[in-house]
């Protein structure tokens, strides 16, 4: 056998070489049936940064739309909503530059917003209620609507076709439950807040004159 | 002598607490008004009982818990409630929430409430109600709910009562211990009862508080409660740390103790649960400290729920000008209060009015210098200053990986940053930024839910609509098709499908209407034949049920008779339909294009003639028009159009005398007039050059006679045919009867 190999050993790297691809064919076929992957990951991926407003204002029906978009090679800063959190973390995730946001998409707001109808003026014609991505409003046809606060993503789509205008966009109020404590000012901000007059304290032998 | 673990970490400020625990624990007048916050605990809201203007009695509930994880509150006197407003509690935020303000009527009534004499008649559960509803939740920090702290799933092998007060200045549990060992004593009976007698009860005391370990030794001789105590270190009173202290053992991270086999009470509480069950008392008051420099006096205070600080201070020769600034708690994790008019809550152990002195204002921050000196103090182990880079760069991922809850905020790390670093609020901040994206992506999540399941609604609902049109498309066309079917079938053999009589005639009804339908679509000759060919299947089908009744005659009931006799009748009726339609319908009319192809065949003269009639025609018709216009505008249009068409017809005319010389030959040889016509002229031109004028003129007349001839021929022809040319042709040949009247003439005269 050795023998053989070693009187011809082009033949035998051959066949060896030969029969080493397709084990490892079959074993790459198997792994590439066994183990595959369903759908998108990267676009799953985006898609949970994206804030699921669902407001289309990227100008795609949906925050999944979008997603699929940017997998598909999409600008990421047409979100809004997400404002320049959701970008970095998609630019984090698909390791590009992190651009600032389209302001032809419409402009970042810090506060969140829900919608809410002036159930006087309501008149039940279900039009916002087809309109909202979510199902947060809840009315029947000539009967009032009302808006499910804790549902609302405050996309404003159930403004546009209100026909008596009764909506209205009203900032989340916050309570104690919302509270939450701010980062310290940097050490930039301090030495600017410092007066002339103040010296860093562990500059002073007492520390009686701290700013 | 049981072993004792080594706090990890920790810190030594000064204790400050020798200045509190000079006299008793005292009680003050009734304040002006009582300001109870609804929400003092961890959890949900409780509801609330009372409403402005009613008059209460101590110990009255105001609020009962809501859900689960909820405390009520009691009125701490009697009075009356003055108003329900948001009120600034205490808070780091300094927000206002929700209050019940009382207005004490001094008179102090309790109502009606009873103790129990020996807990032991009572379930666990019994009591756990009992806890439940006189709103004990913990004395001693986070004010948890006591009663679901007790009633926890798994089994309990250690009860470990907190008695350690580590943070300097609060002397509360300290006093509380000294005065009230007995009921304390109690208290941990009581919870052991409820948590099924853990093998063994701990309670666990710093060596700062020699006088409270003496007195409180003396109480437990012969019980199964063991005092442990350990030397001062700041922060062993954490309830993890003073675990790990007391048995070696470190709750798991994200885990609760109770999943370690322990249960970890305040020794405050243990009280207050005490004078609950035992005395029927809901908690209303609790021991206070009130300490600092900046106050005259420190000692504790029997304190109602509800106190105004400013009422402590008061008592206790407060010095505004003195204090620093104002501390709920202890200096080490308390909170700053912008306003003394806040009121004590369960879980006010300390009001701190320090001097700048003892409590300096923190200098500003400088750059971390890697020290290190944190991590050594950090009692949960974690790394501080790692967690600042990443709470400094908003790096919550790797915050959480380092495990940021874990952070008691026990400001340890703080204490002993020597750059003044206030790292606690940089794990605050980013702790609460955690959470309020954490709530943001559950939000999310259920925005992303709601959307899908919108989403595959919607598919749904339009995957039904297309199956409902192409179930009608189907039927509509099984439909269709079944009455092709039986149609032909009735074609080929009328009895198979005729077995019904009632469904045939179902059949012949649709059959019919597509007919009909055909008909109107078909040209003439093709109706005609349609018809033709529906006498002839009426006529047989009328054979045919015949026929068939004539068989059933035999042996057929009444009813079939009855149906087959119906279907003849039937088919007579449509028989003579057939008929009558057939008779009804129109000849069919000669071919359009045939029409236009004799047009094209007929003799330019023809056509001229046919042209002049037309005209002729139009100006009779514009006549009449102009007699009965009665508008002189209308009128003088249709003049003109009368005055152009008369100039058309005397075109016509003229080219129609100019036309006969030719067209008279030309009609009779169709086939190739133009050459024979040259020919003739060429032969005429040839003859008349070589003819002298008489011999022209002769000649000329022979040719109108014979041109005369032939149109009175073709007169006679049109006469005898009734052709409507007749009048073209006499004018024709008048004319030709006046050329060759004047050429006969002038041949007379030359001759």
């Amino acid at each position: 056998m050795f023998e053989l190999i070693a009187q011809h050993p082009i033949p035998a790297a051959l066949v060896a070489l030969g029969g080493l691809a397709i084990i490892f064919g079959a074993v790459l076929g198997f792994a590439a049936i066994k183990f595959k992957v369903e759908g998108d990951p990267i676009v799953e991926q985006i898609d949970s940064l994206l804030p699921q407003t669902q407001c289309g204002q990227c100008g795609y029906p949906g925050c999944r739309p979008y997603a699929e978009a940017i997998a598909n090679g999409d600008t990421i800063n047409k979100c809004p909503p997400g404002g320049q959190t959701t970008i970095n973390a998609i630019a984090d995730l698909l390791d590009v530059e992190a651009p600032t946001l389209d302001e032809e998409h419409g402009e970042e707001s810090d506060t969140r917003t829900v919608a809410y109808i002036r159930e006087d003026e309501c008149i039940g014609c279900t039009k916002c209620i087809q309109a909202c991505p979510v199902d947060a409003i809840l009315g029947a046809a000539k009967q009032m609507h009302t808006v499910i606060v804790s549902e609302c993503t405050g996309c404003d789509l159930c403004l546009e076709p209100c026909p008596v205008d009764c909506i209205d966009m009203l900032p989340v109020e916050k309570g104690l439950a919302d509270w939450k404590w701010n980062l310290p000012p940097s050490a930039e901000e301090q030495i600017k807040a410092l007066r002339p007059g103040d010296i860093i304290a562990s500059d002073q032998d007492s520390g009686d004159q701290a700013a | 002598m049981r072993k004792v673990w080594d706090l990890i970490g920790g810190v030594h400020p000064p204790e400050n607490k020798h200045q509190s625990v000079q006299e008793s624990i005292g009680t003050l007048p009734l304040p002006e008004k009582l300001v109870i916050p609804l929400n003092q605990h961890i959890g949900a809201p409780p509801k609330l009982l009372v409403s402005a203007g009613d008059i209460v009695l101590k110990g009255q509930p105001l609020a009962e818990p809501k859900g689960m994880v909820s405390v009520g509150v009691h009125a701490p006197t009697s009075g009356q409630i003055s108003e329900i407003s948001d009120y600034p509690i205490p808070h780091p935020s300094g927000m206002s929430a929700r209050c019940v303000t009382l207005i004490p009527d001094g008179k102090d009534e309790w109502i009606e409430h009873k103790g129990t004499d020996n807990f032991r008649d009572k379930t666990p559960e019994e009591l756990l109600d009992i806890i439940r509803s006189s709103g004990i939740s913990g004395l001693g920090g986070a004010g948890f709910a006591s009663a679901v702290k007790l009633s926890t799933r798994q089994p309990i092998s250690t009860l470990i009562i907190n008695a350690t007060e580590c943070e300097p200045y609060i002397t509360a549990d300290d006093m509380l211990m000294q005065e009230r060992p007995e009921a304390i004593v109690e208290g941990i009976k009581i919870l052991s009862y409820i948590l099924g007698e853990p093998d063994e009860i701990l309670i666990g005391i710093e060596d700062n508080k020699p006088q409270a370990y003496e007195i409180l030794e003396s109480y437990l001789e012969g019980t199964n409660i063991e005092l442990v105590e350990f030397s001062t270190r700041y922060p062993s009173g954490g309830e993890k740390q003073l675990i790990q202290i007391l048995t070696g053992k470190e709750v798991p991270n994200g885990g609760l103790p109770a999943d370690i086999g322990i249960v970890c009470q305040n020794v405050g509480t243990t009280h207050a649960i005490q004078r609950a069950i035992v005395h029927g008392e809901p908690l209303f008051s609790r021991v206070t400290t009130v300490t600092g420099k900046a106050c005259s006096t420190n000692r504790n205070y029997q304190t109602l729920i509800g106190t105004p600080i400013s009422h402590l201070l008061e008592y206790n020769g407060f010095d505004q000008s003195q204090c620093s600034r104002l501390v709920m708690g202890g200096p080490m994790m308390g909170l700053t209060l912008e306003n003394p008019e806040i009121p004590v809550i369960k879980t006010t152990n300390c009001i701190l009015a320090p001097t700048e002195d003892e409590l300096p204002t923190p200098p500003p921050a400088q750059p971390c210098i890697r020290c290190g000196m944190c991590a050594e103090a950090c009692p949960a182990s974690l790394l501080p200053q790692q967690l600042f880079w990443y709470a400094q760069s908003q790096n919550y991922e790797r915050l959480e990986a380092h495990n940021l809850f874990d952070c008691i905020e026990c400001g340890a790390c703080s204490y002993v940053c020597p750059s003044n670093i206030p790292l606690v609020q940089y794990y605050r901040a980013s702790k609460g930024e955690i959470r309020k994206l954490a709530a943001e992506k559950v939000n999310a999540d259920r925005a992303r839910q709601r959307f899908e399941f919108q989403k595959a609604r919607k598919e749904k609902e339009e995957a039904a609509k297309a199956a409902k049109r192409e179930a009608r498309k189907k039927a509509a066309e099984q439909a269709r098709a079944k009455a092709a079917n039986t149609r032909t079938s009735t074609e080929v053999s009328p009895a198979a499908t005729g077995a019904t009589a009632k469904s045939s005639a179902a059949d012949d009804i649709i059959k019919a209407a597509m007919a009909r339908a055909e008909a109107k679509k078909a040209s003439p000759e093709e109706q005609r034949a349609k018809l033709e060919r529906g006498v002839v299947r009426a006529e047989s089908h009328l054979e045919t049920v015949e026929q068939r009744l004539q068989d059933l005659d035999s042996e057929a009931t009444d009813k079939q008779r009855e149906q087959a006799q119906a279907a003849i009748e039937d088919a007579r009726l449509r028989l003579e339909d057939a008929q009558s339609k057939l008779k009804a319908a129109p000849e069919p009319k000669p071919d359009k294009a045939k029409e236009v192809m004799a047009k094209v065949q007929a003799s330019p003269k023809e056509a001229l003639e046919k042209k002049i009639a037309t005209l002729k025609d139009r100006i009779n018709v514009t006549e009449e028009k102009i007699a009965e216009a009665e508008d002189d505008a209308l009128k003088a249009a249709l003049q003109k159009g009368l005055e152009k068409q008369q100039e058309k017809l005397r075109d016509a005319e003229q080219q129609l005398t100019e036309a006969p010389a030719e067209s008279t030959t030309a009609i009779s040889e169709t086939e190739d007039a133009a050459a024979t016509a040259i020919a003739k002229a060429q032969a005429k031109a040839a003859a008349q050059a070589s003819m002298s004028d008489e011999e022209k003129l002769r000649a000329n007349v022979t040719s109108l006679q014979t041109r005369l001839k032939k149109a009175q021929e073709r007169l006679i022809v049109a006469e005898e045919e009734g052709s409507n040319h007749i009048d073209a042709l006499r004018t024709g040949v008048e004319k030709l009867q006046a050329k060759l009247n004047s050429a006969e003439t002038e041949l007379s005269e030359l001759s």
